[in-house]
């Protein structure tokens, strides 16, 4: 599986408060999620995000509360791939969980720049630059994971498995 | 090889004479936990799933908390649905607000007697690792592994490698666990102990009370920990007889102790002595000062409570430094005891009367401005000193507000003075 987008570049600690202020958590709704996506950090993001696009960001990503609602919001805004130095261990599993993809490689962390174009395999983990013609080598996920992914989430994952 | 309490306790639950760092396991549960926030999600997902009933009635722990009593509309559609659950699966540990049992969900599974020592917890709510302080393991997880959890009392771990965070000496007047742990995560960072579990020893631990534990046990997320663990002794043992006289009576529990050739990835030692009156000013909760260097910083809102610093203990030791003090008149103090059970023994105790003399709000249990929810949201420009657990930025308001985390005597201080202050200054 490969996805092609335009980067936006966040640095380290980003939390869960700031991916979605708990003001807005009144609702789980995908679409009320998506309008305030990262609204506390970066307020025109939700307006300026395409279909595909990659997020990218430094060590901790996701730190802080286990709200689910922010790998949904984020997934909600078009987002087909963060790339991160580290992500907290929460929301690392929580993306797992909702089916948003996700990449550990701190050296396309650190390389990847705002507005770069960035593709990425998650079945061998290979992260391109196309904007800056630079590759970086990731740790791919087991096929499961991919999995997972690949349904939209583990609840489909299990559907699917089970013949639901 | 030797295995620390965490690996010991998930080996157990796994039915496993073994387990190392880095293995996946599935692991059996004692209880599994929900919010107001985080169970709404997770209805809708066991719904989806076909499932029909929770795995064990007795198990499952809904606790209303977060937007309660309900803030707006859909906060309180978020309450029906999981009252309306709750009452269709005839869930044990739901209560309605107000009730005696009642409070924030960190303070009273605790308090109530429901987790004892060797159990082992997960939440969807990611300050869960409170009840390490009771030789337990717990840890947040999100809202579809609470769906999974409810239906089929099982989840999957991989298992932690190890911190050990060896304490000597005892605190000096007035530093307590929430100074502890805010010292521990300036040291390591807010990604320290990340993917890890810490547990503590010592003979330093003798000057750490439960509810000081509790607390620390609460704020090892902020350091990116998966749970931290302190080892059984009198002070647990005579916590969990009180707590919960019946099951204590049936020893029905089990304590684990770590091997001594246990692996950790890294040791650290502090004396506690050393540690000040600590403060963690914005946005982050490393970003650790002496609270005696911050006294410059004018503050607007004291909050004194939530999951992290709502206890008898806090709330008791609130009431003794405040006993004949105002709150400066440029400051608004909340104080919001973490359960029923304190706020009735506040009562009694005559505490309420000297906070209502003092000048405070009384607010009944709720998570509410922690999380910016309500009941003492922030304006641009605000700054308040709070006993809570996270500083990020717009955490308790607006993106232009403020809030400095301090243990209770700091933000008592900082109520009376109207700027960041220590008791001694009264």
């Amino acid at each position: 599986m490969k996805v092609t987008g335009k980067a936006f570049k966040y640095g380290d600690n980003v939390d869960t408060d700031v991916i979605i202020p708990a003001r807005y958590l009144n609702s789980s709704d995908p679409e009320h999620l998506r309008q305030h996506c990262m609204e506390d950090i970066d307020a025109d993001f939700a307006g300026t995000v395409s279909k595909g696009d990659i997020m990218v960001a430094g060590k901790n990503f996701g730190c802080g509360s286990s709200r689910e609602h922010a790998p949904v919001a984020i997934k909600a805004s078009g987002i087909s791939l963060v790339i991160a130095e580290s992500f907290a261990r929460i929301f690392f599993r929580n993306c797992i969980n909702v089916g948003l993809a996700i990449l550990e490689c701190p050296e396309a962390a650190k390389a990847i720049e705002q507005g770069d174009t960035v593709s990425a395999d998650f079945d061998t983990g290979i992260i391109e630059n196309v904007t800056k013609n630079e590759k970086y080598q990731s740790k791919p996920f087991p096929d499961f994971i991919n999995g997972i992914i690949r349904s939209g989430g583990l609840v489909e994952y299990t559907k699917e498995k089970s013949g639901i | 090889m030797g295995m620390t309490i965490t690996q010991k306790i998930l080996a157990d639950h796994a039915g496993l004479s073994e387990v190392k760092a880095g293995d996946l396991i599935e692991a059996k549960l004692d209880y599994v936990l929900g919010n107001d926030v985080t169970t709404p999600p997770a209805i809708k997902i066991f719904k989806q799933m076909g499932s029909d009933k929770v795995f064990d009635k007795d198990r499952v722990c809904l606790i209303q908390d977060h937007f309660t009593p309900n803030k707006d509309i859909k906060s309180a559609e978020l309450c029906k649905t999981m009252r309306c659950f709750a009452r269709e699966q005839e869930v044990s540990h739901f209560y309605e607000l107000g009730r005696r049992e009642m409070g924030i969900e960190h303070v009273i599974l605790p308090d109530n007697g429901i987790v004892f020592p060797g159990d082992m917890v997960i939440g969807a709510d990611s300050h869960t690792c409170t009840y390490g302080a009771l030789c337990a393991f717990s840890t947040g997880v999100g809202s579809t592994d609470l769906a999974c959890a409810m239906a089929r009392g099982v989840t999957w771990f991989r298992v932690p490698e190890a911190i050990k965070v060896i304490l000597k000496g005892s605190f000096n007047k007035y530093v307590t666990g929430k100074d502890l742990i805010l010292h521990l995560i300036g040291m390591i960072g807010v990604d320290g102990a990340l993917y890890k579990s810490i547990e503590f020893e010592g003979e330093g631990l003798k000057s750490i009370s439960m509810a000081g534990r509790l607390t620390i046990c609460n704020m090892a997320i902020e350091c990116g920990a998966k749970n931290a663990v302190f080892p059984f002794d009198e002070y647990t043992l005579r916590y969990i007889a009180k707590t919960n006289p019946k099951r204590f009576a049936a020893s029905d529990y089990k304590i684990y102790t770590a091997d001594e050739d246990a692996e950790y990835a890294q040791t650290i030692e502090i004396d506690l002595s050393e540690i000040p009156l600590t403060v963690a000013l914005p946005s982050i909760p490393s970003n650790t000062r002496k609270a005696e260097d911050c006294r410059d910083l004018k503050i607007d809102q004291v909050v004194i409570g939530s999951c992290t610093n709502g206890r008898l203990e806090d709330i008791g030791a609130a009431a003794e430094i405040f006993k004949g003090l105002k709150v400066n008149e440029n400051v608004r103090c909340i104080i919001i005891p973490g359960s029923q059970q304190i706020y009735r023994y506040a009562l009694e105790a005559g505490w309420l009367r000297i906070f209502d003399d003092a000048g405070c709000v009384i607010s009944t249990p709720t998570c509410g401005p922690c999380l910016g929810g309500h009941m003492g949201v922030l304006a641009k420009g605000e700054r308040c000193v709070s006993t809570t657990n996270r500083n990020f930025v717009g955490r308790m308001g607006d993106t232009g507000s403020e809030v400095i985390l301090s243990g209770v005597p700091v933000a008592v201080a900082s109520a009376v003075l109207g700027r960041v202050g220590t008791p001694d200054e009264l």
